[in-house]
């Protein structure tokens, strides 16, 4: 496989606060190849936004980097000067957030806010920079792109909009796009087509996305990996198929089996017991263990590191080389 | 519990024994014009937002009735009729035989309102942040006046708190004190207060993890059964509808395009919004990774298109859709408002 | 109206002690120098004003213990000071010290009785607007877009010269304190208004509210049990700088002699006899009482910045 582009290793954020330090990523480590959608899923809680926050370095003070690293294309981006950090944010990672509308200034058109990203980090004048709006517009699914330049982002339903704030992200051609819940104000009908958006550019650019959300049906159908993550943890990675069904990680287990689906009426869904422990009271060993149904001894004591288990690895004692599960597996 | 259909109840026939609530020609209409001044400074014209126009629905004692529909399409505003928090602008709003759209008394409306109770979207907003749980749960009991011994209403309280799931010395805590879908299980607890036969939920679990979603849709099935309640589910979430619902209602656009059981409604939908819906919503299990989403977006409820509201995206859209706005029709597998199903042009559904 | 009986009252004052040290606003408090300094300060000159009967070494109002010959002291460390009067005397031999104590209660009185005012009627009218809406809300918001174009001192003149213009003299006399306290507290109840107003409108559309009006209570016990309590936050914030503007307006209008009469001297009052004597040398009489009247000012004022900074979810 080619080198990974974005690269994250043993990630963790903290947030120092007048109760002590809270830990809302610890140890996350992970890749992302050129041209991949990678799927971060979690619950409320669970970091996946700061993990996304922590790659592009728009972390909320007071939080911050307290460890590991994160490369993109073999360069060190953890440690850039703020300065530095905003070039290659601009040029070669893109945001889109929930909100369409905290990434557009509600004071500027959409054309003056593409054309000035675009001309701040691509050497094109004030006309081609038009140009290219315009085309990215029209790429990114808005009608008639050329009349809706001097429109103001007021102007756009809350569907357009997110196809706007997708351009900008998209206009200076980045590597990475990290996309945190894009879809998630939307009504259905238009979170397919901002999703399938997503799909198209991608597969078109070779851009990678990392997708954070919290609803599996959109990366089943959207992600080509998937990492779970469960208090500020990595409990499972690999391919979207093999981790919605046969996931390794107890609690990815629990978390498919209680999502509710259309096609089938259970007389009673499963359910995980209890709720995902607050940072600031992060049980001892492995995060999930009081949740745990096959939790044993050591799931208590020691906190269980990423055990490989190709295609996907999952942070559980059971498929340590000598759990109950890898022998299972092994023997069968 | 205590029933409180004491004497004037009105002599019910047996199709009404059946139905707790009907709805006939339910309309609610928000006048969002502009202030009189710029209405008579710059010529602006009234303005009037039709939320809720025409909706005709039975909701059938004992199960649970869902209403789906995208943001604007109305599902909430149906909701806040029923629950006599809006008075509806015409139809008929009637609760176990008696139209309470009529009934302008706050006490003559008391003793319907101790029989039904909502459950809402957010469990952050749902509890007075100041009162302490037991006050909170133990409010409608003294609303009503059902008790005035307070260590009666304690017990009650505590009695409530451990059948939702919680603890009964959770009653001296704040709402900040509890995750999400514990304060969900506290807003229960104080819907049931009043042992009311109806409950509302409006998007009951949208604001909660996918997890705690699952203990929350658990518990309200297990109290229907237990205590015989009705429920209207008010959803944007199909599959949410596909575990909790015995008969859909889909609505767009402030009116009701099709209602059918359950069952039916997925397995052979028949209004092309209905279709568009269940198409378009992703599934875990059967993830289609190359769909073709369909382009357009809801029109805004102020400006409704005219005729059938879903001809502007609507697929199977002729002339006559345009112009006629069509009529929900009954038949034997639930009623649709559609003119290609009433013609016979709907193709085959095979999803 | 407590739910629960179980626990005894000395328990949920602990409990309410407890958390009210182990708050976000204490912990905001012990982490500004500025702020401490203020609270001690503005605690300080409260405490000894209302204490000042009791610590006061004379009672400047007693023409008894008043001694004309002693007129014009200066301050104990100068020349001719005398230890009875650490901040010297006044034209008729008043101990400034006493006199600024006194004048301090009298300042704070004014101020804090104009608060009070301003704030239920503010609080009162806006939660009114808010709650109901419609042309209530329409109107007493007009109301109060008409007032707030008037400067409040101005519309405070009005009231006093109207009050001297159609009560008795000796009724006018006896009543002074009042009307002075109705005149600046009077302008002073829009933005407390506006305010609450605000907040009614967004806690009323709260759904625990919606709980309430399903649930049939009702709708005037909705407004003062949920709304209010939860809408008063943004309140105690204006309270603390009002109290420091009606301070100041109090202190002007005596010192423009429109105030209260000279027999129950203000800071404000203080200043203005200490005025006439500034340029014969005799400083003291007027640049103390303007001291204290900085110090009581500025500490509220940085007291009432703290508690907007806590107070707001966005700074933190």
């Amino acid at each position: 496989m080619s080198d990974p582009l974005l690269s994250v290793r043993d990630l963790r954020v903290d947030f120092p606060t007048r109760r002590g330090v809270l830990t809302a990523v610890d140890g996350v480590s992970f890749d992302i190849h050129p041209g991949e959608i990678l799927g971060v899923v979690g619950e409320s809680g669970a970091g996946k936004s700061q993990t996304g926050a922590a790659v592009i370095g728009l972390l909320e003070p007071p939080g911050r980097i307290a460890a590991g690293d994160i490369h993109l294309e073999g360069q060190r981006i953890d440690r850039l000067s703020q300065e530095q950090l905003r070039k290659v944010r601009g040029r070669k990672i893109g945001a889109v957030f929930q909100d369409p509308l905290t990434s557009l200034n509600p004071l500027y058109t959409i054309g003056r806010q593409l054309t000035e990203t675009i001309r701040t980090h691509l050497p094109l004048s004030e006309a081609e920079a038009r140009d290219r709006a315009v085309q990215v517009l029209g790429e990114v699914g808005i009608p008639s792109p050329a009349d809706r330049l001097d429109a103001y982002p007021h102007q756009f339903s809350g569907g357009m909009r997110q196809r706007v704030v997708i351009a900008l992200a998209l206009c200076v051609n980045p590597r990475l796009i990290i996309a945190d819940e894009p879809t998630t104000a939307l009504d259905v009908s238009i979170q397919a087509q901002i999703t399938a958006l997503l799909k198209r550019l991608c597969r078109e650019h070779g851009t990678a996305v990392m997708l954070i959300t919290h609803d599996m049906g959109v990366i089943a159908e959207t992600a080509d990996r998937v990492a779970v993550l469960y208090g500020g943890r990595l409990a499972e990675v690999g391919p979207v198929d093999d981790v919605v069904n046969r996931p390794l990680h107890p609690y990815t287990e629990g978390l498919m089996a209680c999502i509710p689906t259309t096609h089938e009426r259970p007389p009673r869904l499963a359910q995980i017991e209890g709720s995902m422990p607050s940072l600031t009271a992060m049980p001892p060993g492995c995060a999930f263990h009081p949740r745990c149904p096959h939790a044993f001894d050591r799931c208590a004591a020691e906190r269980p590191p990423l055990f490989d288990h190709p295609p996907s690895a999952a942070a559980c004692w059971l498929w340590a080389p000598e759990g109950a599960r890898a022998t299972e597996r092994a023997a069968s | 519990m205590r029933d409180g259909n004491g004497a004037g109840a009105p002599m019910v026939t047996e199709d009404e024994q059946a139905v707790l609530v009907r709805l006939r020609g339910l309309s609610k209409h928000f006048d969002v014009s502009p202030p009189l001044l710029s209405r008579l400074l710059e010529g602006k014209r009234r303005r009037v937002l039709k939320a809720v126009d025409g909706v005709d629905l039975d909701i059938p004692r004992g199960h649970t009735t869902a209403l789906v529909g995208e943001s604007g399409c109305g599902k909430s505003t149906v909701a806040r009729v029923l629950v006599t928090l809006y008075r509806p602008t015409t139809g008929d709003l009637i609760f176990e035989g008696t139209d309470l759209g009529r009934l302008t008394e706050r006490q003559a409306l008391a003793p319907f309102r101790r029989r039904m109770q909502m459950i809402f979207q957010d469990p952050f907003a749902s509890l007075n942040p100041r009162w302490r749980v037991g006050r909170i749960i133990a409010e409608p009991i003294r609303a009503h006046g059902l008790m005035d011994d307070d260590r009666a209403i304690a017990g009650r309280v505590a009695e409530l708190l451990e059948h939702v799931g919680l603890r009964a010395g959770d009653a001296d805590r704040f709402p900040h004190e509890f995750s999400g879908g514990q304060r969900q299980r506290i807003s229960i607890a104080r819907a049931l207060a009043s042992s009311p036969h109806f409950l509302v939920c409006d998007e009951p679990t949208s604001a909660l993890d996918v997890s705690v979603q699952a203990q929350i849709l658990n518990l309200l099935r297990d109290l229907q059964r237990e205590l015989g309640l009705t429920y209207l589910v008010i959803t944007h979430d199909l599959a949410v509808v596909r575990f909790i619902a015995d008969t859909i209602g889909v609505m767009y656009l402030g009116r009701l395009c099709e209602v059918a059981p359950a069952d039916t409604l997925f397995a052979r939908p028949r209004h092309p919004y209905t279709r568009l819906l269940i198409e378009t919503v992703p599934d875990l299990r059967a993830p289609d990774r190359d769909r073709k989403p369909m382009a357009g977006e809801v029109p805004s409820p102020l400006d409704p298109p005219t005729g059938c509201a879903f001809h502007t995206r609507c697929p199977l859209a002729a002339e006559r859709c345009a112009r006629d706005r069509p009529a929900l029709r009954r038949d034997a597998d639930g009623a649709v408002a559609c003119h290609a199903v009433e013609e016979g042009r709907l193709p085959e559904w095979g999803r | 109206m407590s739910a629960r009986a179980s626990t005894t009252w000395s328990g949920r004052l602990g409990d309410a002690l407890w958390r009210a040290w182990d708050s976000d606003l204490t912990y905001s408090f012990l982490r500004s120098p500025v702020t401490i300094v203020a609270a001690v300060v503005a605690l300080g000159l409260i405490v000894a004003s209302v204490a000042a009967p009791l610590i006061a070494p004379t009672d400047p109002f007693a023409l008894a213990t008043v001694d004309l010959m002693a007129a014009f002291t200066p301050p104990v460390w100068m020349e001719g000071g005398d230890p009875q009067f650490l901040l010297g005397t006044d034209d008729q031999g008043r101990d400034m010290l006493s006199a600024i104590l006194y004048g301090m209660r009298i300042s704070l009185f004014v101020g804090a009785a104009s608060v009070v005012f301003a704030m239920t009627l503010g609080v009162g009218l806006g939660l009114l607007a808010g709650y109901a809406g419609g042309w209530i809300d329409a109107l007493l918001m007009r109301v109060a877009d008409v007032q707030i174009s008037f400067p409040a001192i101005l519309i405070a003149l009005l009231i006093d010269g109207v009050a001297r213009g159609i009560l008795p003299r000796e009724v006018h006399h006896e009543m002074a304190l009042w009307v002075i306290i109705f005149a600046i507290g009077a302008p002073g109840w829009v933005q407390y208004a506006r305010t609450v107003r605000g907040s009614t409108m967004v806690e009323k559309n709260r759904e625990y509210v919606m709980a309430a009006h399903i649930m049939g209570v009702h709708p005037v016990v909705i407004a003062l049990r949920h709304v209010l309590p939860n809408a008063m936050g943004p309140v105690l914030v204006i309270a603390t700088i009002h109290l420091a503007i009606a301070v100041i307006t109090e202190a002007t209008l005596s010192f423009l002699g429109v105030g209260l009469p000279p027999t129950e001297p203000s800071l404000g009052t203080l200043i203005r006899i200490g005025n006439d004597f500034l340029f014969s040398g005799e400083w003291w009489i007027t640049i103390f009482p303007g001291v204290a009247l900085v110090l009581l000012v500025l500490s509220v004022n940085l007291l009432g910045d703290w508690l907007r900074d806590a107070l707001n979810p966005k700074l933190r």
